[in-house]
């Protein structure tokens, strides 16, 4: 088959790879229909994951076809359209058992602190990616929803990451009627961050990046303010000036361990790798958000430590939540968001790209070429998928 | 009027703090309210009750999913064990087993647990040595990679000829000067 292959730092490109198969009971081998570039896939990218090794097939945001179900899965069936959770997970461990589907304890090997998670690095199990015409798909029964039949295939790509991560963003922050939210990073994370801020009844959201066309979008998409950092001279007081000089009642981190903005983070964090990566943001979320708010971090960071004023969200009283999504747990309520037309996720989508052209899609997503926000990969095959189904509808 | 300040920048008058107490402003700290029914969905999930994520440890699961740990997965391949955990996973990805010198540095960090800085420190250098050995496999089968290609050269062709010059520009700056350090090293000799 052919699939994305990560050959070092800033050099990915498609290659012929042997076709997945069923190595447990409870496996589907799924025919990608449409898998997209995440932001946290330019950290792999970019050589800052560790234990990302040269051969492995990145993509957690993957929809397909079921190609393939092993013995012991009972509820999808062979040519089912599903969209994956980008967390691998077992739904029966500790922390499965109390919805943390993140955070399972069964399906990473490597590391405790991470669960599993479809192509990124063997930090996180080790699993290869939907970059590819076919992906093993573990716990089929569990992870993968079927997409309803209303639902556009687009929507319900970025269902499985991007959407659910940035709404699980704005309910970690814990928001209160009225309140102001302010959300670092306009990426796609952040762009859904925004928009979900406004279904927990925040009063304003203000968005916070560095690229024009990025808060031109998020402007126009989520009905907010914007600011961009680099207009401003220090973040935390225009913060503060444009709240009464009380601070935000809620910052969301949305950018993780990429984070421009501050030379003294950006040559420790990201040149030098004295820390997991530049902490700008979450630095930003501290001393920005007003004594007794929330701080919610969805964004990524390394698994070592990072530069963070703690001393400040200490003495100021804050709550600090974050988590990587657990996706199955939001899709039910997200479904209904989406077919009452509270938010059309599938407008964020700026580039589709056959998957041949994967070394180009992720340098122009990587370097904000063209205008770019999210990318969708189209493998071959899909387009074969396509072939059939409408020639057997006539 | 409470609301001035916003237009004019912040002017240091405590009165305005004074004029929000107990109106709506006082949560939106000084923006005049936003047109509510604008928004498409707003308040939507305001009743916590309808907020998936709360409680934040919510048992049982709503999910449909047996309680039993899952079936052991066959193990064909090595795959290295965090110390941070007693057992083997019932699930875990098969790709990419360690390999070569790479390979050794990852069993090396693996003595380390996930708490030792070490063990993450190792495993960057792994990647870094698994970049070289990707090379070499490469090679060793015949294929030259395009390495510019691989970094995506085209799109960068198409839509910023501006960067691509400049690189262009500064590697044949690096490189001249690179050769005239090198000659002048030469003559020396
Ligand atoms: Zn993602
Ligand atoms: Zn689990």
């Amino acid at each position: 088959m052919l699939a994305m292959n990560y050959r070092g730092p800033f050099r990915v490109r498609a290659d012929h790879k042997p076709d997945p198969v069923i190595e447990h009971p409870g496996d589907a081998i799924v025919r990608v229909t449409r898998s997209c570039i995440c932001g946290s896939d330019l950290h792999l990218y970019h050589g800052l994951v560790p234990d990302t090794r040269v051969g492995t097939t990145f993509g957690h945001e993957f929809v397909g076809i079921v190609e393939e179900v092993g013995s012991q899965v009972t509820k999808l069936k062979v040519g089912d359209h599903v969209l994956v959770p980008f967390n691998v997970f077992c739904g029966s461990c500790f922390f499965c058992q109390k919805e943390l589907y993140g955070n399972c304890h069964n399906t990473n090997p490597q590391a405790s602190a991470v669960g599993g998670i479809y192509g990124y690095s063997h930090t996180a199990g080790g699993f290869d990616g939907g970059q590819a015409e076919f992906v093993r798909v573990p716990m089929a029964d569990v992870g993968p929803t079927v997409i309803p039949a209303d639902m556009d295939q687009d929507d319900a790509v970025l269902l499985t990451d991007a959407l659910p991560t940035g709404y699980q963003a704005a309910e970690m922050g814990d928001i209160s009627e009225g309140d102001t939210v302010v959300v670092f990073g306009a990426g796609p994370v952040g762009i859904f961050a925004a928009k979900s801020a406004w279904l927990f009844g925040a009063g304003r959201v203000i968005v916070v990046d560095h690229v024009d066309y990025r808060l031109d979008f998020v402007r126009r998409y989520a009905q907010c303010e914007v600011v961009n950092f680099r207009e401003v001279d220090d973040m935390a007081l225009h913060i503060k000036k444009m709240t009464d000089w009380l601070g935000a009642d809620v910052c969301i981190d949305a950018v993780g361990c990429e984070a421009a903005g501050s030379a003294a983070q950006t040559i420790t964090g990201v040149y030098t790798m004295m820390q997991a990566g530049s902490a700008t943001a979450l630095h930003w979320c501290i001393n920005s958000v007003r004594k007794g708010g929330n701080v919610s971090i969805v964004g990524v960071y390394g698994p070592t430590f990072n530069a963070i004023p703690i001393g400040n969200a200490l003495n100021k009283g804050l709550t600090m939540r974050m988590n990587q999504a657990s996706v199955k747990r939001h899709l039910p309520r997200l479904i209904e968001h989406i077919q009452a037309g509270r938010i059309d996720p599938k407008q964020i989508i700026t580039h589709r790209v056959p998957l041949e052209e994967v070394s180009d899609a992720y340098h122009l997503f990587s370097s904000k070429l063209d205008n770019c926000i999210k990318t969708v990969l189209i493998p071959p095959s899909a387009n074969q998928v396509r072939a059939v189904a409408s020639t057997a509808n006539h | 009027m409470a609301h001035d300040n916003e237009h004019t920048g912040h002017t240091h008058q405590h009165d305005a703090h004074g004029n929000h107490t107990g109106d709506l402003a006082v949560f939106q700290h000084g923006r005049p309210p936003v047109d509510r029914s604008a928004i498409q969905g707003w308040g939507a999930d305001l009743d916590r009750k309808n907020r998936p994520g709360v409680p934040m440890e919510r048992t049982p699961p709503r999910i449909d999913a047996p309680l039993t740990q899952p079936e052991q997965q066959r193990q064909d391949v090595e795959v290295l064990v965090s110390l941070e955990r007693p057992h083997m996973t019932p699930l875990f990805g098969s790709p990419n087993p360690p390999r070569g010198v790479s390979g050794m540095v990852r069993r090396a960090a693996f003595k380390e647990t996930e708490n030792d800085i070490r063990h993450w420190l190792l495993l960057m250098l792994a990647d870094r040595i698994d970049v070289v050995e990707g090379l070499v496999e490469d090679l060793a089968r015949g294929h030259v990679p395009n390495i510019l290609g691989e970094m995506g050269i085209k799109a960068e062709w198409q839509h910023n000829k501006k960067g691509l010059a400049q690189k262009v520009v500064i590697g044949a700056a690096v490189a001249g000067i690179a050769c005239y350090l090198l000659k002048r090293r030469d003559h020396r000799y």
